[in-house]
């Protein structure tokens, strides 16, 4: 741990300190239990009351948008299962959709359904995660043991489906690899209809507690103008007030023929991004309801749409976005015209929400410092790539 | 009295009673580890230790051993001697309090070759013992505050810090809540105390009701547990004041704490709970009940507030350091002041007066969870901060 200690003024926004004394510098990380990896942030407090706060990232950079393009267009897929670990299926997805928007491709409908079941059991999984581990940061243990019992469930049927639990690399370009396995779907459901009752638990244990919503309302305030300017999507900008969720307003695959919401917050702090992702959780199953009613009336049909061979997009560019569970994920592909990408630039949701935690943390306490970080919620390995 | 019978008395018996007593609080330390994580794990869905020994009983043994042969490491800047002093520091009061807790009363037994010995379930019975009991524990603090600063980490050093804070404020409280039921037995001796609470007729839980309640709360802020845990909070602070500790300096504090909170348990049902008394000491009725000895009613109450402690830790998240200020300072010392007085208003009254408390004190206490409760069903099920999941749940239903 490092001796320097910045004298008090030198920070713009820094308050006078008691007795004039000196702030200290506190290395919050990377080897840290409550940072979710290997991130680092060099703080000032006053007390415990953060001056300022600054990420330092990079211990996971792996270049992998270099080693993309050493790779042709299919065995990019595995890489991007290790961008946000905990979500597979929507990071095999948003690449997909890029590479088919510069081929021009057309999913087959059932592989645009079942697309859409794993990316919102992904989407359940993860926020599963993250709600285990949110609720740990602030001391809450056993929300932890409640939630991984049910992501567990999923693990099993992304196992049963394609045979990874973590990365599935269960997509390709033009639709899916495999078809559902006999009996998959009605597994499904059943977790799906049970999910519902699990979370109210969840509910049960954090929503009205009194010591979670003294330690989260009102915390990390982030307004939808600060997000706006930001660049900061998914649960933190909904929380903010607005109703951005890409699958609405860039719609992708079916999902215009679904029925569900956007959550939406009004307070923009910690406790808002909270209720809105527990609101996701039910919208994602309902969602889920929908595609097994879909599925079950149409149980066969083709799974991947007219792809070449050899997967060379003409020489152009395309962008398209996912509604990850961290936010709007990315692809900008510049193709060449030969069988590899010529660049594939990644829109990371983790790295570009985590640039608002300086602002977020400032003013609070080392405490708040774990909350904010956990309801950004991001995943180091999207972050540094 | 002859030589050897007050060799006996005075050096013989008690030295037999403070190694039982050193030995057994040890081993109910470590027990008590293990019963808390099967505990946990019975909350949380899972097994929790099950392989060492029957149900997993020897884990806290294995545990033991294995932190006892664990390399201890010392930072290399850290202060030696006071790093080396500070587990001491923690441990020594921890146990020392354990003299004057009363487990139960009075006995005789026939020993072999001694005759009769009148002998009690406790190390000793002073006049002062609660207070001697507060100085102690107050011992203990300076022995995570000097750990947290020798060990030359800012995260030990914020956690000493905060310790030191929250153990003072918290102590005001506590303190206050032990004086009103001293008030209430007009004794400093837990033995009399406890006595007390028969020829009262009652256990002082009923005039106590908001004494009890601020003792415990700040029980547990002085033991250090969730949701008070914030001197070790491990989110924020990895390990807060032991994060430089390892090996068995580090199994010390750990086996303290849990200790500290059989203590607090301990005097909880000392002060409140009757100590060994059955419940209802005075009704005839309930003499079947003396069946079960005194000692096993004392530790079947202090295991009930064990059990609270674990269930504590199964449902809360942590304050924050400045909301447990608050609540230190604003909310609990201004009721416990309150308390005091009213106390100390119907103890002046004596038994009538202590009854009269008693009831007004749970007659209000249950009115106001049956209109909280009604309140509670009456309102639409989410609260009005939650627009978002309103709307959810609304269209889901």
């Amino acid at each position: 741990m490092s001796e320097t200690v910045g004298t008090a003024g030198s920070v713009p926004e820094t308050r006078d300190t008691m007795l004039g004394l000196r702030e200290m510098e506190l290395n919050f990380g990377p080897q840290h239990p409550s940072t979710h990896g290997v991130l680092r942030i060099v703080l000032k407090v006053d007390g415990e009351r953060i001056v300022s706060a600054r990420p330092d990232i990079g211990y996971l950079h792996r270049g992998t948008e270099k080693l993309f393009e050493t790779e042709t267009y299919p065995m990019v897929i595995p890489h991007t299962d290790r961008l946000d670990y905990v979500a597979a299926a929507t990071n095999n997805h948003a690449y997909c959709l890029t590479v088919e928007k510069l081929l021009g491709l057309e999913i087959p409908k059932r592989a645009q359904y079942i697309r859409i079941v794993l990316d919102e059991m992904q989407r359940i999984s993860s926020h599963l995660l993250w709600l285990a581990t949110a609720a740990i940061d602030l001391g809450a243990i056993t929300p932890f043991f409640y939630t991984f019992r049910e992501r567990e469930v999923i693990l099993d049927l992304f196992e049963d489906y394609c045979g990874a639990r973590l990365t599935l690399n269960c997509m390709r370009v033009g639709g899916l690899q495999e078809d559902l396995t006999p009996g998959w779907l009605e597994k499904l459901r059943a977790f799906t209809e049970d999910l519902g009752s699990k979370i109210d638990e969840y509910e049960d244990l954090l929503t009205e507690n009194r010591i979670w919503k003294m330690r989260t309302v009102g915390v990390g305030i982030l307004t939808t103008e600060r997000c706006i300017a930001w660049g900061v999507t998914g649960p933190p900008l909904r929380a903010a007030g607005l109703a951005w969720d890409v699958r609405r307003a860039l719609p992708y695959e079916c999902y215009p023929e679904l029925d569900f919401e956007i959550p939406t917050g009004k307070n923009a702090d910690t406790y808002d991004r909270y209720l809105v992702r527990i609101a996701e959780l039910r919208q994602s199953r309902r969602i889920l309801l929908q595609c097994c009613d879909w599925l079950a009336a149409n149980p066969t049909g083709e799974i991947r749409g007219k792809v070449p061979r050899v997967i060379k997009p003409p020489a152009g560019d395309a962008y398209a976005s996912v509604e990850s569970p961290k936010g709007e994920l990315g692809f900008y592909l510049v193709s060449n015209g030969g069988n590899k990408p010529y660049r594939l630039r990644v829109r990371p949701p983790s790295f570009i929400n985590l640039q608002a935690l300086p602002e977020m943390a400032r003013g609070h306490m080392v405490s708040d410092l774990v909350a904010i970080i956990g309801t950004i919620d991001i995943v180091l390995g999207e972050v540094d790539r | 009295m002859d030589i050897s019978a007050s060799v006996l008395t005075y050096f013989l018996i008690p030295a037999v009673k403070a190694v039982v007593v050193v030995i057994l609080v040890a081993t109910a330390a470590g027990v008590l580890t293990y019963i808390e994580r099967r505990t946990l794990a019975f909350l949380q869905v899972r097994k929790g230790p099950n392989r060492v020994g029957p149900e997993g009983i020897l884990q806290f043994v294995a545990d033991v051993v294995k932190l006892l042969t664990k390399e201890d490491v010392v930072p290399a800047k850290a202060q030696h001697f006071i790093h080396f002093l500070a587990p001491v520091l923690v441990m020594v009061p921890g146990l020392a309090v354990f003299a004057v807790l009363p487990w139960g009363p009075e006995f005789t037994m026939r020993i072999p070759g001694l005759g009769k010995i009148t002998t009690a379930w406790y190390a000793t019975d002073l006049n002062v013992s609660l207070l001697l009991l507060l100085a102690i524990t107050t011992v203990g603090i300076y022995g995570i505050i000097l750990g947290g600063w020798a060990s030359n980490s800012k995260y030990a050093l914020i956690g000493g810090l905060r310790s030191a804070a929250q153990l003072i404020s918290y102590e005001v409280p506590m303190g206050f809540a032990v004086v009103s039921a001293i008030l209430m037995a007009r004794s400093l001796s837990l033995v009399e105390i406890v006595e007390a609470q028969r020829t009262h007729h009652m256990w002082f839980i009923l005039p106590g009701l908001v004494s009890f309640f601020l003792y415990f709360v700040s029980g547990v802020a002085e033991t250090n547990r969730i949701p008070f845990d914030l001197p070790e909070a491990e989110s924020e602070l990895v390990a807060g004041f032991h994060t430089e500790y390892s090996g068995f300096r580090w199994a010390i504090f750990f086996l303290t704490e849990y200790a500290n909170m059989i203590t607090i348990s301990a005097v909880a049902t000392a002060l409140f709970f009757g100590g060994w008394l059955r419940p209802f000491p005075n009704v005839a009725a309930l003499a079947f009940l003396d069946v079960i000895p005194g000692v096993l009613w004392y530790v079947l109450k202090v295991s009930c507030f064990l059990f609270v402690y674990i269930w504590f830790r199964g449902t809360f998240p942590r304050y924050r350091f400045d909301q447990l200020m608050a609540l230190g300072w604003k909310t609990l010392i201004p009721i416990s002041l309150t308390n005091l007085v009213l106390v100390a208003l119907a103890a002046l009254g004596g038994f009538r007066g202590l009854r009269i408390l008693g009831i007004v004190l749970w007659g209000a206490a249950i009115g106001a969870f049956l209109i909280v409760t009604r309140l509670r069903a009456a309102k639409p099920p989410a609260a009005k901060t939650a627009p978002a999941s309103v709307r959810a749940r609304a269209a889901e239903a």
